[in-house]
């Protein structure tokens, strides 16, 4: 196992009384494994992962990362990861190149290798020119991807992404999502967060659905996906104001679970979507109601989680750029 | 001896930093100037005074007060670099490598050092065609003085820094600790010249002795009690500063 926790808890004091960031987390990250962290803003995912990269002590709870005990052998830890924070790591007025060889040095690695790496990584990553940089002449993603140089100078063999393609580009996160995989390939083991579905689904093998402190849920993808019961339905209505009629007639369908009302949209949830559809649609004409499109979907990361918490990832994010099938 | 690479890398990138942006060491800088050019006048007709009927000329007197002002007040405000480098994350980024944590402050406080000592070498050679006459050794060693106070309150502020991790917090914490210090001090005029009351307020101070040994050393008199006593203080402050300054970069580390 590269990481191995059990019963981390954090809490923050704060003015406003205290915080229960993260309430009681186990898990466990196998050699070689890439597991997504996924669960909206607020659900515990930086403290959770503070806590395993040694920058805040658990309020309780033990862990083993990389074959170090989290509380006995922090350095230990330390010589074995790499982090890349949420929110930057680099001064503004720094130079790139000196920042990544800088921090390389710190890591243990030689002047030298640290020039040579960092150079190869600007080039992967699509940063060429910028070595002599400042940082804040560096647009978001460029520093985006210059934290993630950062974090990986020095080869770890356990990699912390704190959601790594937040303010990149979709190129830039298809880039990066194969550098990722690169890494994994060369041995590495990568734990990272993401509200991003999408990336979840497409890059993690394993993920560990987070919610208020909690995990709710945890599998592979496909697993996942299979414990939600039923497909997604979703009715658009030409008149919002018919849609409480609409939702009326869906409860009343043997199955039909979630219904949820926004604007002229009822969407629910219900087994074997495509065969009710017939009757459904019936029922719905003869009230007169007018329909300006149906859409039944297989159940998405989404949906697992809409399941267990009974709110949407979706709701806080409306910047996900992928996975937003076209109304057929 | 991993520490001390580590310690010099940190202090280099610290340097390499400060070099980019002079602005900043420039402007410490022009306060004690403006003291020199502007205060430092005033005082020639009271020389007699203050030197106590000693040969002393106002320089040799104020002279010191101005160095440890600069080494106190230089190296006072640099949390609020440390705070910026936070808000980047830098420091979280520094504490994610195995790097002891001790050389992750001693790298930047080495570096406020070396701007204090090339700081108050410029006072001093300015100071020359103003009418300053020191003797050598004293000049030496009040730089050591020098270098290590601005050790301590550069690690003090660090602490305070790392702690608080605001500048509104800082900034009225660091004031109102400043002006009493530099009041009580004697650092623009001895304390000699006050009343009793104001004299025996001053002894709390330690940068009272620290100056008044410096003014020693200044003078010539590098065995005396006065700079034996300045040396032992700002030894004694070194100690504290730092220990609390390595106690706070290892626990707000975690
Ligand atoms: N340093 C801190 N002080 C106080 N509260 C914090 C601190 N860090 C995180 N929190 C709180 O803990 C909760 C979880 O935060 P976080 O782990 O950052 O969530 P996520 O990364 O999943 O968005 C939030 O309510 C957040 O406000
Ligand atoms: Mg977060």
């Amino acid at each position: 196992m590269m990481i191995e926790a059990r019963g981390l808890v954090r809490t923050f004091k704060t003015k406003r009384g205290q915080v229960q960031a993260v309430q009681g987390v186990d898990l466990n990250v196998a050699d070689g494994e890439i597991v997504g962290f996924l669960g909206p803003n607020g659900a515990g995912k930086t403290t959770t992962m503070r806590m395993l990269a040694t920058l805040i002590k658990p309020t309780s709870g033990s862990a083993t990362v990389a074959g170090c005990d989290l509380a006995e052998d922090p350095v230990g830890v330390r010589r074995r990861i790499g982090y890349v924070p949420q929110s930057g790591s680099t001064l503004p007025e720094a130079i790139a190149g000196d920042e990544v060889v800088d921090h390389a040095r710190l890591c243990g690695v030689s002047k030298k290798q640290a020039i040579a790496d960092g150079q190869r990584m600007f080039d992967e990553l699509d940063l060429p020119g910028l070595w002599r940089r400042q940082c804040k002449t560096l647009s978001g993603g460029q520093r985006r991807r210059l934290d993630i140089v950062m974090g990986l100078i020095h080869d770890p063999k356990l990699i912390f992404l704190d959601e790594p393609t937040t303010g990149l580009d979709p190129q830039a996160r298809a880039n990066l999502w194969e550098h990722i995989r690169g890494l994994r390939e060369r041995g590495a083991t990568i734990f990272l967060t993401t509200h991003y579905l999408d990336e979840a689904d497409a890059l993690c093998d394993r993920i560990l659905v987070i919610d208020h402190g909690k995990i709710v849920a945890s599998g592979n993808p496909e697993e996942l996906k299979q414990q939600v019961s039923g497909d997604g339905v979703r009715l658009s209505l030409t008149d919002a104001s018919q849609a409480p009629a609409a939702s009326k007639i869906v409860a009343e369908l043997d199955g039909a679970v979630a219904i949820e009302t926004d604007g002229d949209v009822v969407a629910f949830r219900i087994p074997k979507g495509g065969s009710i559809l017939p009757g459904l649609l019936r029922s719905i004409d003869a009230q007169g109601i007018e329909l300006n499109g149906v859409e039944v979907r297989r159940p998405t990361l989404d949906d697992v989680f809409l399941t267990m918490t009974g709110r949407s990832l979706r709701d806080e994010d409306h910047a996900v750029p992928a996975d937003e099938e076209a109304a057929a | 001896m991993r520490t001390l690479q580590e310690t010099w890398i940190v202090f280099n990138r610290a340097m390499r930093l400060s070099l980019r942006n002079p602005m900043w060491s420039i402007l410490m800088l022009s306060q004690p100037l403006m003291y020199l050019f502007l205060f430092g006048p005033l005082l020639k007709p009271i020389t007699a005074q203050i030197s106590q009927g000693a040969t002393t000329n106002a320089y040799q007197v104020f002279i010191p007060g101005l160095i440890v002002q600069l080494g106190m007040f230089g190296a006072m405000f640099v949390g609020f670099g440390l705070i910026a480098e936070y808000r980047a994350g830098v420091i979280e980024a520094d504490r994610v490598t195995p790097a002891s944590r001790i050389a992750l402050m001693a790298g930047r406080v080495l570096r406020d050092v070396v701007v204090l000592v090339v700081q108050s070498i410029l006072l001093l050679v300015v100071s020359i065609p103003m009418g300053l006459r020191a003797p050598w050794g004293g000049v030496l060693l009040s730089l050591v003085i020098v270098a290590l106070l601005g050790a301590t309150f550069a690690s003090l502020s660090y602490s305070v820094a790392l702690i608080t991790k605001s500048e509104d917090a800082l900034a009225p914490l660091l004031n109102g600790i400043a002006m009493p210090l530099l009041l009580l001090s004697g650092i623009l005029l001895p304390m000699q010249i006050g009343p009793k009351w104001l004299q025996r307020l001053s002894d709390i101070s330690p940068l009272k002795h620290v100056v008044n040994g410096v003014r020693a050393l200044f003078r010539g008199d590098i065995g005396s009690s006065s700079s034996l006593w300045g040396l032992f203080w700002v030894v004694l402050l070194t100690i504290v500063g730092l220990t609390v300054g390595a106690r706070t970069f290892r626990k707000e580390s975690a």
